[in-house]
């Protein structure tokens, strides 16, 4: 309520709440329609329908069950299977695992850009920008040919001797890992830069002259920094690589299979949209459950708390 | 400020090797005579002949350009409005509302992308509306390009001096006036920004465009995974090095649009 009376000292126009909300629905209405229309209404339909069952011919049927719920944990019609909680274990494992990958990679380049003076400050970051607005599918597509058998990257692993002679380095799980890194690096360089832009250096320097060694300082006076850029790049990069389909279906096989690609699996070829709804519906959940820890670890480390 | 020392300037630079590799990988082979496999067998610019010449890559083209044009002007309306409108006014549950209008920034795009194709198909099925093709994949775009829009549009309100609408107001401007000449043309590059970002966003896309189109809409990121899947020819890798070109021409001007203190105050 407060909010609402600065507004209205601010623009010099005595609006009430009515007059507000009429206003509100001229202008973010049609918008709140459409994004309703196309997303949360669609969104609903996949819940109700990872409760129905697939047809012969791939239609929907009822009654409503929970049979894709317990085939996805395993319980199919042929005894225990764990080949989806699997997946959902490697997909969370890979989510965590590039994010952090990702973080170890943007905190030097952040700490780079905020320290070059003004002039190439700029151009620095413009070069972070453009990798993130080129397509993803280019860059990944562009690994396939470093690391098939003849590329670049493969020669020189053979070289060295990391494998064997001819062998190519995709697919498999590590080259998953490296389109992920690759692809996602920019999404947490951004935000972070942001917040190591801001740190107040006077705050370090006093650590280190109280006797605080790098590491400590680092950990007390530059860290409590840098956390809200860091837990909002963490953020970007996390969600999109917990449903990324086009990084694992490039550069990884059947054995490297992820959520995003067994959902596209039963929605595309299976055409069981019943159980690719319980999927996602599942792969939602886990994706929820992982943002509510996070939170909780912000929390407690007296960061405000991103959600 | 602290001096940047040499393991991190050299930890960078790799990193930013690192980065750059793919697409400097692209660009090399686009220019690489060998028809077949990675090896370099000479420098050519026969293949951006061939992609020229090649009927489905053109077609794919004017898909991208109608798809990307088409649902950026309608997402930058209703994003401009949604960003005007939630920055003005209050209405009940509006926080709950406005924190709903940024699930499409942070939802995986794989989730939404299935999600409208159940709901074209029941809706075909049931009302014999939204056949897939390009309209539905412009509806799709602009689903998820307007919570894009309406953030940069907030991000420039919130920027902005109240004094000079005050003032407007002040010196006898009516409320149809201060808006257009006071309120928009301020508002003006952060629209402009928001247009190109949903642009560049539907140029990018890849997967819900593969599942919300029909045939014969295809668009070039779809022809790109396509002719991954069966084996690449150079004159994609020509195609591919066009659009990051294309790519970088657009984030040029995003970049020249945002008002400077954005990097350095905010």
């Amino acid at each position: 309520m407060e909010w609402r009376k600065e507004r209205e000292c601010i623009f010099g126009e005595q609006l009430s709440p009515l007059d507000q909300t009429l206003r509100s629905l001229r202008t973010s209405g049609p918008a709140i329609v459409w994004t309703t229309l196309f997303l949360f209404v669609p969104l609903l339909g996949i819940v109700f329908i990872s409760f129905m069952s697939r047809g012969s011919y791939g239609e929907l049927q009822l009654p409503l069950t929970f049979d894709n719920y317990s085939r996805f944990f395993g319980f199919g019609s042929f005894g225990f299977d764990p080949l989806y909680p699997y997946i959902l274990l490697r997909s969370v494992l890979l989510a965590v695992g590039s994010t952090l990958l990702c973080m170890i990679c943007a905190l030097p380049l952040a700490f780079f850009i905020a320290g070059l003076s003004p002039r190439y400050k700029n151009l620095a970051l413009t070069l972070v920008m453009i990798p993130f607005w080129t397509n993803l599918l280019i860059r990944t597509y562009a690994w396939q040919m470093l690391l098939s058998a003849e590329g670049l990257v493969s020669k020189i692993a053979q070289f060295v001797g990391l494998v064997g002679e001819g062998m190519p380095l995709y697919p498999s799980l590590g080259a998953v890992y490296l389109g992920t890194l690759c692809d996602y690096l920019p999404y947490l360089v951004l935000p972070l830069y942001a917040s190591v832009e801001k740190i107040d250096w006077t705050i370090v320097e006093a650590a280190m002259d109280l006797g605080a060694g790098r590491i400590q300082s680092f950990r007390h006076a530059v860290l409590p920094q840098i956390i809200p850029g860091l837990a909002a790049g963490i953020v970007l990069v996390f969600v999109p690589a917990t449903g990324q389909f086009i990084v694992p279906d490039l550069l990884g096989g059947a054995k490297t299979s992820m959520l995003g690609n067994s959902i596209a699996q039963q929605f595309g070829p299976s055409r069981d949209w019943p159980f690719g709804s319980a999927i996602a519906m599942s792969g939602i959940l886990a994706l929820m459950f992982a943002l509510i820890i996070y939170n909780r670890i912000l929390a407690k480390r007296g960061g405000e708390g991103l959600l | 400020m602290k001096r940047n020392g040499p393991i991190l300037s050299l930890t960078s630079i790799l990193l930013y090797c690192f980065m750059y590799t793919p697409i400097v990988v692209v660009a090399i082979f686009s220019f690489n005579a060998s028809k077949y496999g990675v090896a370099w067998k000479g420098f050519t610019t026969k293949w951006y002949g061939v992609l020229f010449n090649n009927e489905q890559a053109l077609r794919a083209a004017e898909n991208t350009l109608i798809l990307a044009s088409a649902s950026a002007a309608i997402a930058t309306l209703l994003g401009t409005l949604l960003g005007y409108g939630l920055s003005r006014y209050w209405f009940p549950r509006k926080k709950f509302v406005a924190t709903l209008m940024y699930v499409p920034v942070v939802i995986p795009d794989i989730l939404m992308a299935v999600a409208l194709l159940m709901f074209y198909g029941l809706m075909r099925d049931a009302l014999g509306i939204f056949e897939l093709g390009l309209s539905t994949m412009i509806f799709a775009h602009i689903t998820f390009q307007i919570a894009f829009v309406a953030v940069v549009v907030k991000a420039r309100m919130v920027g902005m001096d109240p004094a000079l609408e005050e003032a407007a107001r002040d010196l006898g401007a009516n409320r149809w006036n201060v808006f257009w000449r006071i309120t928009f043309p301020l508002m003006f590059p952060g629209i402009m920004s928001g247009a190109l970002l949903a642009f560049t966003l539907s140029l990018d896309d890849f997967v819900v465009s593969f599942f919300t189109s029909g045939p014969g809409s295809t668009t070039l990121p779809i022809l790109i995974y396509s002719s991954v899947k069966r084996g690449i020819t150079p004159d994609i890798n020509a195609l591919s090095t066009l659009m990051v070109c294309a790519s970088v021409l657009l984030v040029a001007g995003v970049t020249a649009l945002q008002p400077r203190k954005n990097y350095h105050e905010k």
